[in-house]
């Protein structure tokens, strides 16, 4: 046996090194962060959020269309991918148990794993193709796609999270196991599976390569979903390949916009959550 | 209620081989026996939530006022058999109020707003918790101590008006305390309902029930009168268990 010393060392060691990578996570997070509050927030007016682009190589200018389509997008991926995603993860934890959930739970953990560039060549073969024209319906789509997994496997870890006992008790009091799945378990694991939506929402709003041909980008005003839509990271994506370097100063705000968005949706959960259980106190 | 030659499993592993028994009503029949010998598994046939779990089997009888509850819809049966776990499991997203309502209301039973308070009252009263919640009824259920959550949830059992209730081990998380309060409570409500209480507990036993079923091994042993059982058993086993040198 080594010595008490000897052992202490190494207890000190290991501390340094976990602290240390704890530390550089964190770094790498206030590093981004930081870097673009401080290239992006001195671009950002009240004009640049409110109005269009103006036509290349002129000067000013806003992303007035990119927000609002982003919201667009990511509100009707949400439509589509939440319920899909929240309903079969339903299925998985409760009623998943044979073959059928296995593959079910094998073809998510696959498409989790597919490249989003990928996601959306799905989406344009779906929709654009046929549709015979880029749309902001088919950007949602590769969205959804996106989004299905990540809510599927996040609604599953959480509603197999809520204890046997509970089922038991609603099945105990004669409340047949359909409605002890929606008015008990589903209730019971409802912070969860909120805060997995919102973070896949989240990650949707930041996807770049899924709408590059599909929503495929638009610099002017558009209505409903069945035309060429911009999107935030569309146009960062753009702005920074583009030679122009007030076009790059707006691609640093628009990154700003972005990561705020994100941030907002992240911080709105956590404190919606922490009232919520307050509120059980 | 009754059971004849009930038999019980999971998968290949036969838990009971071939119960008979009788529970009388507006009595208590205590269930005991060491653990494993399918006490538990017995209750759980009364209300059939033993076929809830996979791969369970089972066959045999069981019979209420006269009819086969096998060849019974599960759901209705249960409204009738009432069941309180050895945890306490109040739903943690209900308020005191709603935990009692819910049986009534997720079984679309309840009438108006009235008749639900009047019976969430009635249910809080006779499982005599009415006094200690009535001014926190809107609460969070998980704010009450466990003794408090065990008859918060013979409360909501007792709210879908059963004929039967079944306790297994309703004590085996609480204090002496809280204990001795549901012991109260099993010797009042058995004016009004059977109560099959199963318990690790012999003095328990011995306190509560009218009769009890001594189980071994998945047989039951000796069912006879309490007091019969604790002093002059039939069974040679029954006997050795009651006297404490086994189990």
């Amino acid at each position: 046996m080594r010595s008490y010393a000897a052992r202490r060392a190494v207890n000190v060691v290991m501390l340094s090194v976990t602290a240390f990578c704890a530390a550089a996570a964190l770094f790498s997070l206030f590093f981004v962060l930081g870097y673009i509050a401080w290239r992006g927030l001195g671009a950002l007016s009240w004009a640049f959020l409110t109005r269009l682009p103006k036509p290349a190589g002129e000067a000013g200018g806003g992303i007035a269309n990119s927000i609002v389509d982003s919201a667009k997008l990511v509100a009707l991926a949400g439509a589509i991918g939440i319920p899909v995603g929240v309903l079969g993860g339903v299925y998985l934890a409760e009623f998943g148990g044979g073959r059928l959930g296995a593959l079910v739970r094998f073809c998510a953990d696959v498409l989790n794993g597919v490249p989003s560039i990928v996601v959306g060549l799905f989406a344009y073969a779906l929709i654009v193709v046929p549709m015979k024209g880029f749309s902001g319906l088919a950007g949602s789509v590769a969205l959804a796609v996106i989004m299905i997994p990540i809510v599927l496997r996040n609604t599953e870890e959480f509603v197999r999270l809520v204890p046997h006992a509970l089922r038991e008790a609603g099945l105990a009091l004669g409340v047949p196991r359909w409605k002890v799945v929606l008015r008990i378990v589903i209730p019971s694991a409802a912070r969860g599976i909120v805060t997995g939506s919102l973070l896949a929402l989240s990650r949707a709003a930041g996807e770049t390569a899924p709408l590059i041909f599909t929503a495929f980008g638009n610099r002017y005003w558009d209505s409903g979903f069945l035309q060429p839509m911009a999107a935030l990271p569309l146009t960062i994506y753009t702005y920074a390949i583009s030679p122009y370097d007030d076009l790059h100063r707006q691609a640093w705000a628009a990154a700003a916009v972005l990561m705020i968005f994100v941030l907002a949706i992240n911080a709105t959960t956590r404190l919606a959550l922490r009232t919520q259980a307050m509120e059980a106190r | 209620m009754e059971v004849r030659g009930l038999r019980a499993g999971y998968g290949s592993n036969e838990v009971l081989k071939g119960v008979t028994a009788r529970f009388l009503e507006k009595a208590v029949t205590a269930i005991i026996g060491p653990s494993g010998c399918g006490k538990s598994t017995l209750v759980r046939c009364l209300n059939r939530m033993h076929e809830t779990a996979p791969g369970t089997t089972m066959s045999g009888q069981v019979v209420l006022y006269g009819r086969d509850v096998l060849s019974l819809d599960p759901v209705v049966l249960r409204r009738h058999v009432g069941m309180v776990f050895q945890r306490p499991n109040p739903f943690p997203n209900m308020s005191i109020f709603d935990n009692v309502a819910s049986g009534l209301v997720l079984n679309g039973i309840a009438g108006g707003r009235s008749e639900l308070e009047g019976r969430v009252e009635a249910s809080l009263r006779q499982a005599s918790l009415w006094d200690e919640v009535k001014d926190r009824l809107r609460r969070s259920a998980l704010g009450l101590s466990g003794g408090q959550q065990q008859r918060l949830c013979i409360a909501r059992a007792l709210a879908v008006s059963p004929n039967v209730l079944l306790l297994d081990e309703p004590c085996s998380a609480l204090d002496p305390i809280a204990t001795a309060r549901i012991e109260e409570l099993v010797l009042e409500l058995k004016k009004q309902l059977t109560i099959v209480i199963v318990t690790h507990n012999m003095q328990q036993a011995a306190r509560v029930s009218d009769f009890t079923a001594f189980m071994l091994l998945g047989e039951l042993v000796e069912f006879s009168a309490t007091g019969t059982i604790f002093t002059k058993p039939s069974d040679k086993r029954t006997e050795d268990y009651v006297t404490g040198r086994f189990g």
